[in-house]
């Protein structure tokens, strides 16, 4: 696998991602250690073999797409990485260190955020509530907390309205802005985003692009699991194809067009 | 031939409203050992048997503190402490292993725990009953009865820790947490929840919940190594009537069986009363198997 | 395949053979206490594979099975009090037809629900049952239960025999080692394998289009029979009936026996009621009454690291 080289993403509509190498979001990592490291991933559900050996890498602060069709394994890469499912064979290297054995939870505190496919917001929380989940934590200070708030409702200000409600009479967009928002509150330095398009209207889906861009311009990471090419191919730094839980193919994302016979390939579309 | 004048003009309805008091008093103690049953349950999906082993445990603390202060109120608070320490203990050590495991497994462990409980009860106190005096003695007339006081401040004290418990739930950061791990455990953790530990404090707080209304109860009937398998039973069947999981609906429940129970024990005697709570049961799983207080699922 | 098979047969049934061999000879060699100890695990080892066929095999586990105990045991009695001379295959009988009653009535309320709900409510019934027992003084004795006669051992009311303590044994032996070869014909049957395949998996077993209900239903019945019978077997060693049987400790007592024996092996829960009670037996002589707080320990121990029982690691092998 070739070092992540920091490219300029492919000229959009979306306003802010600029040609400069994006700033490394964690003091910890060089920049030329990724931030997240997936080696040799097995896993089984039951008797069929989902991940066959996949290897991937995110840099810090970078977009990363994967793309494949349904039933590759994408999800179940997010979770294994997320620490949500406990791979047979490989392993997850985040920020320097190994993950193996490390609770969900221990991994959300140390910025791995994480959007699932379906949302899965807490829907008998109101709105304010399902944010404070993410949002009271040991060594945060309360200012720090209201600036968090105040940015995330910038984003969203649908949210900020909604705020006492609660999180199952939203909408399938607004649901989906506050599965964003919840992860922004664990201030990750990177968030695994898990089909965050499917099922939103055309407007949200440009929305969800805008905030995948502001993401990476505040120097977050991201592991975009798609089906919208355009979108993925938009927005990331990077591409890799997936396919029968094995990395395919890596590419430049700004060295692919919409309709590349590669994507054909791998997404049948 | 009795007529139904007669039936009216006989109605004991002083014994009635006596026995009203008497069963929200009761109630509100079976609503407190079902609280901790139905949240033990909601959120971590165990069943646990050993509660009312935990209750039991709470009235001999309260019993033994007594002897030796006096002091009634302290005993509630060292109890309640003290038994939600045990059962953090109990809960990480047998279990936190369990998890992922066949949840009818934990049904064995808590039925063993709650055996050996028991039998150190036995072991360390003896077979004879103890006692605890009223904390303060005091009677009203309610009709021709010189009803205590002390029975409506434990109605009283249960509400009050209910109560508090449920503003625990629905502010602060914890009730928070406890609301999203009941809801979705899996987001929960991928919050920075920890929801291993947010378990533990869950089985210590019903723990402590038992042995409240263990201290609570223990001055209206003898204290003794068996009486927690009753009051076990009963919270199972409220909590079955009352929807697992669902708070609001074990109270009301609590209070339902108890009453029912109540009025029953004026035409026979309470060991037969008891038949009362079942039939409650059956009926429920006949018409209304998801619970008697839960709105129905659509 | 059917070479390995057979190899298997051969290896099971001569083992088994064996072991009834050894169980049939012990009465003659040990002391009268340790024979009706023998006498006692085996009667609890029957109550216990009763509930591994629902357990083990359907995958249900049940607290109600002192219900069904107790009921086979007031059951046996009635006959045995209300006839005279008391016989043996009505006290049998009797029994049986109480169980299987009681089975019934379980089941129909308990059958819809799953799991956990299952198992709470079987344990309710079972109270019921106690508190109806424990109430009804003028038909059951109430707390102070019956007491009556041990029936002679007579075929078709000819030649009656008085029973020893040997020949009790062997009756029991015999009635058990029937059992265990109905039961495991069922279980190995398509019938026993629907059964299993509802514990893998009740909803799939249901698209297939199995009327689980009924198959849980006769599971049930069947259990409770095997259970009823037990407790024929109990009154008439014991030559009383008590309401403390009916207590669902009883049941808890029964589920302890599966889980240490191994579930879902048939053989394995008699194992585990001997083994508990030969724990209890020894731990009677330091702690005296006090034996269950070591054993209740070894039990919640078994619980978390050896789930699978005594026997558990065979459970493949017995069952083939």
């Amino acid at each position: 696998m070739s070092a992540p080289a920091t490219q300029s993403s492919a000229p959009s509509a979306t306003p802010s991602a600029g040609p400069s190498a994006s700033p490394s979001a964690s003091p910890s990592a060089s920049p030329s250690a990724p931030l997240v490291e997936v080696e040799g991933l097995h896993t089984y559900y039951g008797k069929s073999h989902i991940l066959n050996g996949i290897s991937l890498q995110v840099g810090p602060g970078e977009v990363v797409g994967l793309l494949g069709r349904n039933g590759v394994g994408k999800s179940t890469t997010l979770k294994t990485i997320m620490g949500l499912v406990r791979p047979s064979q490989g392993k997850v290297v985040y920020d320097g260190r190994s993950t193996a054995g490390m609770p969900s939870h221990k991994l959300a505190r140390l910025g791995i955020g994480y959007v699932p496919e379906d949302r899965r917001i807490f829907r008998h929380l109101t709105v304010m509530e399902n944010l404070r989940t993410g949002l009271d934590r040991g060594g945060v200070t309360e200012a720090r907390k209201q600036e968090l708030l105040g940015k995330v409702f910038a984003y969203f200000p649908v949210l900020a309205e909604r705020r006492n409600q609660a999180g199952g009479t939203l909408s399938g967009g607004e649901q989906q802005m506050l599965a964003i928002a919840r992860a922004m509150m664990l201030e990750p330095k990177i968030i695994l985003l898990d089909e965050p398009t499917e099922g939103l209207m055309p407007r949200m889906v440009s929305q969800i692009g805008q905030i995948i861009a502001a993401l990476h311009q505040e120097g977050v990471a991201i592991l975009l699991v798609e089906q919208n090419v355009p979108l993925t191919l938009a927005a990331s730094q990077r591409i890799y194809f997936m396919e029968k839980g094995a990395i395919r193919h890596e590419s430049a994302a700004s060295a692919l067009k919409a309709n590349d016979p590669i994507i054909h390939q791998y997404l049948g579309v | 031939m009795v007529t139904v004048l007669d039936f009216f003009r006989n109605f004991p309805l002083d014994l009635l409203l006596i026995q009203t008091v008497n069963g929200i008093v009761t109630g509100m103690i079976l609503a407190l050992i079902a609280s901790g049953l139905t949240l033990i349950f909601g959120i971590m999906d165990v069943v646990n048997f050993a509660h009312g082993e935990l209750f039991m445990l709470g009235a001999y603390l309260g019993v033994l503190v007594i002897a030796t202060t006096g002091n009634f109120w302290l005993a509630l608070v060292v109890a309640s402490l003290v038994i939600a320490l045990l059962g953090a203990a109990l809960q990480v050590v047998t279990l936190r292993p369990l998890i992922g495991r066949d949840p009818l497994m934990t049904i064995l462990v808590t039925f063993g725990i709650s055996l050996v409980l028991q039998n150190y009860a036995l072991w360390q106190f003896g077979p004879v009953a103890r006692k605890i005096p009223e904390p303060f003695s005091g009677h009203f007339n309610l009709f021709y009865l010189e009803y205590p006081w002390y029975r409506l401040v434990i109605a009283g004290l249960s509400a009050a820790i209910i109560g508090s418990f449920w503003m625990f739930l629905k502010y602060g950061t914890f009730g928070i947490w406890i609301r999203a791990t009941t809801q979705d455990r899996t987001m929960a953790q991928a919050m920075g929840i920890p929801v291993p530990w947010v378990h533990t404090a869950v089985f210590a707080i019903g723990s402590g919940m038992a042995a409240a209304s263990g201290v609570l109860f223990a001055p209206l009937v003898g204290v003794d190594h068996s009486m927690g398998l009753d009051w076990v039973l009963k919270g199972f069947i409220v909590v079955v009537v009352g929807g697992m999981g669902n708070l609001g609906g074990s109270i009301a429940a609590a209070i339902f069986v108890s009453l029912l129970e109540s009025y029953a024990s004026i035409w026979v005697s309470p060991s037969q009363a008891v038949i009362v709570s079942f039939v409650v049961l059956i009926l429920t799983l006949l018409f209304r198997p998801t619970g008697l207080f839960v709105p129905t699922p659509k | 395949m059917t070479k390995i098979r057979d190899h298997h047969s051969i290896i099971f049934w001569t083992g088994f053979a064996v072991i009834v061999a050894l169980l049939g000879v012990a009465p003659l060699v040990l002391p009268e206490f340790w024979r009706r100890f023998l006498t006692e695990s085996l009667i609890w080892g029957l109550l216990a594979m009763a509930s591994d066929g629902l357990t083990g095999y359907t995958g249900m586990i049940s607290f109600g099975h002192s219900a069904f105990f107790g009921l086979g045991m007031y059951g046996a009695a009635a006959a045995l009090i209300l006839f005279s001379p008391p016989n043996l295959w009505l006290a049998i009988a009797f029994g049986l037809v109480a169980s299987a009653a009681v089975a019934l009535f379980v089941a129909y309320f308990s059958i819809r629900l799953r799991d956990i709900y299952f198992a709470i409510t079987t344990l309710i019934f079972s109270q019921i049952f106690y508190v109806l027992i424990f109430t009804w003084t003028e038909v059951t004795g109430g707390e102070n239960g019956l007491t009556f006669t041990r029936p002679r051992l007579s075929l078709f009311g000819l030649f009656p025999v008085r029973f020893t303590t040997t020949t009790m044994h062997w009756f029991v032996l015999a009635v058990v080692v029937l059992s265990y070869l109905l039961l495991r014909r069922v279980m190995h049957s398509p019938f026993g394998m629907v059964l299993q395949s509802i514990r893998e998996n009740e909803a799939r077993t249901r698209a297939i289009g199995y009327a689980v209900q009924r198959y849980k239903m006769v599971s049930v019945m069947l259990s409770g029979l095997f259970a009823g019978l037990a407790g024929v077997l109990y009154a008439v060693q014991k030559e009383f009936a008590a309401p403390d049987f009916v207590y669902f400790v009883v049941s808890g007592e029964t589920v302890i026996y599966n889980v240490m024996g191994g579930i879902g092996t048939l053989v394995g829960p008699i194992v585990g009621a001997a083994f508990f009670l030969m724990l209890r037996e020894t731990f009677s002589r330091f702690f005296t009454e006090h034996y269950l707080i070591p054993v209740g320990i070894i039990f919640i121990a078994m619980v978390i690291f050896t789930p699978q029982g005594l026997l558990g690691f065979a459970r493949r092998w017995l069952n083939r």
